[in-house]
């Protein structure tokens, strides 16, 4: 059987400030098969957009990967030399951002963007490039491509924007897409559309996606395999219906009840109580431990993390068992 | 106040609105510069671009009510709230506070309807003054408009703070020093220390991490028994209006093209695009499910399309639909929808 095509082994990204190391990403490991969707799911400052950043490479000073391996169809991208990684980037692994302006260059046209993506890992004329981006275009759904072409990203609205920007992800028919936040920014609606282009190109094409987000109801209905990961670590995960059917973890639990639409009209939501610590000075043992209702004096220990079931894991040493009512 | 008043006509007044809107329009013309100006002297075809931000909507919000205002970026929702709040003036149509035309009040007795309608915005970044403390920023408006006095004034944010969520011991701390959560609690704060009875929300909690918002939405539900308030509750989050509203009003392009109470129109959309936003929407129950989308995008609303601006995505128009304005109408008791297709049958 070949590889999967992402395999991320106790990946430390930590970041060296002044004022101390902030373990962004502390212990992560999950994998993603071909074809298959990953949701990352967090809250800010839960490591999950660095996760992301620390696969494509993009992690600046004073910030480097301190430990572990990201395998890439067996190849691991971890200290691999900058040129090679460069013919990966935007071509194998591809990024969506949250805002669509970090892809693209404002003054500069989109054929221009497009073409240059193109030629860069592939020799291609610029007639052939062109056909290649106008393809891209109408397979993102944007109307009458060769028109929006020679336009300039301001005068696309947002969800267009958003839908150039993932075109270009698609130029090369990449093997995985690291997607931080991408609709996020988005109206309902269009939310919708995009979301809609996800499941298509998963399914026709075999890519593999990993889609960051905050919001549980979104990956509830585009994932296959969900991690959570609160202060740099993943604290619950395994198959979609069984982290938000039965969640383990206190903390899923109570990300799951904040969500207004499980909750009945007009009662109390199920709140979490507190606020994320802070990473630079986080408690020793479990990092939730001061918001968990169950927590106890064991929990001043770094919980392992436990295998419940094959592909079912999560770092609790009092696991929540029971299935959640719906 | 009501405690002051004599017993039938503070029954009256609970039955009335306590904010009504008749007809409210605002328009954004956008002035022209000298070239422009002088080209259309000398004859050119050059007109003012105008924006019809809002376009002829009624409403009206009774004591201790929740109503949900719910539309996508660019309908015109927090330009509605605004006016409501007193903030815009609006281009045409009325403000009515408690049965009173705003802009025919006296000083004193505008400054007390805009004192007594107060604002929680979206941004806990940008809506706090970073150079004040945070006892200033709670105590200045309740001193100046002779809420409390001087010597009392201490006390008296310690208790705003205390009812907010907030340890009034961080009291001298400046916003920065503060999350996004912690922000918008002292946003709420300094709202109610003026003692309003109507509150206007503007997305106060989509800014806020999902942990966090519930946290939000449950003070707000808390202060709402506590201080008997009501609200306009602007949000694009269906899930959050549709958890805290009695009643909800579905904007698009400046008009509300639907409202019912919560129940009705999340179980009996009429609305061809409440339908559409409803079908869109996320939710954590849905497992591997296809999303299909609403065709096209948002109109601009420079250009709004003619008859009912939903007509060029609605999978239903027909002829009528690109001429004719719909009119909001009755379609059940306290369910009005704004669709040509609910007079065909």
């Amino acid at each position: 059987m070949s590889p999967p095509t992402l395999e991320v082994r106790n990946l430390r990204t930590h970041f060296f400030t002044r004022a101390g190391v902030v373990k962004a990403v502390d212990d992560v490991s999950f994998t993603v098969a071909r074809g298959k969707v990953l949701g990352l799911v967090g809250e800010s400052g839960s490591g999950k957009t660095v996760t992301g950043f620390s696969i494509l490479g993009l992690v600046d000073a004073p910030g480097r990967i301190a430990g572990g391996r990201i395998l890439f169809q067996g190849q691991d991208l971890v200290g691999l030399p900058d040129a090679a990684m460069r013919r990966l980037r935007g071509n194998r692994i591809a990024m969506i951002f949250q805002d669509p302006m970090m892809t693209l260059n404002p003054v500069l046209r989109i054929d221009t963007q497009m073409i240059e993506t193109v030629q860069a890992h592939q020799k291609v004329s610029r007639e052939e490039a062109r056909q290649r981006a106008r393809d891209a275009l109408g397979q993102v759904g944007i109307p009458s491509p060769d028109e929006r072409l020679r336009a300039y990203p301001h005068q696309f609205s947002g969800g267009m924007r958003q839908r150039v920007a993932i075109a270009i992800a698609l130029l090369h028919k990449p093997d995985l897409i690291v997607a931080d936040e991408p609709t996020t920014a988005l109206d309902v609606t269009i939310q919708g559309q995009i979301l809609a282009e996800a499941q298509k190109l998963c399914a026709q094409s075999g890519t593999a996606l990993i889609w960051i987000t905050h919001d549980l109801s979104v990956v509830a209905g585009l994932a296959d395999d969900i991690a959570v990961m609160y202060a740099g670590k993943v604290v619950e995960q395994g198959p979609v219906e069984q982290v938000l059917d039965a969640p383990l973890h206190p903390y899923t639990l109570g990300l799951i009840g904040s969500v207004p639409s499980r909750n009945r009209r007009g009662e109390p939501l199920r709140q979490i109580p507190g606020m994320t610590p802070s990473m630079l000075n986080l408690p020793a043992g479990c990092a939730f431990r001061a918001r968990c209702p169950r927590a106890e004096a064991r929990c001043a220990e770094p919980p392992p993390m436990a295998e419940h079931a094959p592909g079912r894991l999560a770092r609790c040493i009092h696991p929540h068992g029971e299935a959640l009512a719906a | 106040m009501s405690d002051l008043m004599d017993p039938p006509r503070a029954a009256a007044q609970a039955a009335a609105p306590i904010i009504e809107l008749r007809g409210l329009s605002k328009r954004f013309a956008s002035r022209l510069d000298i070239a422009a100006r002088l080209a259309k002297r000398l004859g050119a075809r050059v007109r003012e671009d105008a924006v019809h931000a809002v376009d002829g909507v009624d409403l009206s919000i009774r004591k201790g009510e929740v109503v949900g205002l719910v539309g996508e970026s660019g309908c015109g929702k927090s330009t509605l709230g605004r006016m409501v709040a007193g903030i815009l003036p609006p281009s045409e149509g009325t403000v009515l506070w408690r049965g009173q035309d705003l802009r025919g009040l006296s000083g004193a007795a505008s400054r007390e309807a805009k004192l007594r309608t107060q604002m929680i915005f979206q941004d806990p970044y940008a809506s706090l003054n970073p150079r004040l403390k945070v006892q200033e920023i709670v105590g200045e408006a309740p001193l100046v408009h002779g809420l409390v006095t001087r010597a009392g004034v201490d006390s008296y944010v310690d208790d705003q703070l205390r009812r907010a969520g907030l340890d009034p011991t961080l009291k001298k701390r400046y916003p920065h020093q503060f999350s996004g959560g912690q922000r918008q609690r002292i946003g709420i704060a300094r709202a109610l220390a003026v003692q309003p009875d109507f509150l206007v929300c503007d997305e106060a909690v989509a800014a806020l991490d999902v942990s966090i918002q519930a946290q939000i939405l449950n003070l707000f539900m808390k202060l709402r028994m506590e201080l008997d308030l009501t609200y306009l509750f602007i949000s694009h989050d269906l899930g959050v209006v549709e958890h805290l509203s009695d009643r909800v009003v579905i904007m698009y392009l400046g008009r509300a093209v639907e409202e019912a109470p919560a129940e009705e129109v999340f179980r009996h959309p009429n609305h061809p695009y409440t339908r559409a936003l409803l079908a869109e929407v996320p939710r954590i129950e849905a497992r591997k499910r296809a999303f299909a989308g609403v065709k096209g995008e948002i109109p601009s609303p420079l250009a709004p399309p003619s008859g009912c601006h939903f007509h060029p995505r609605c999978p239903l128009a027909f002829d009528r639909c690109r001429a004719e304005r719909p009119a909001l109408r009755e379609v059940a008791p306290g369910h009005r929808s704004a669709c040509h297709l609910n007079e065909a049958t």
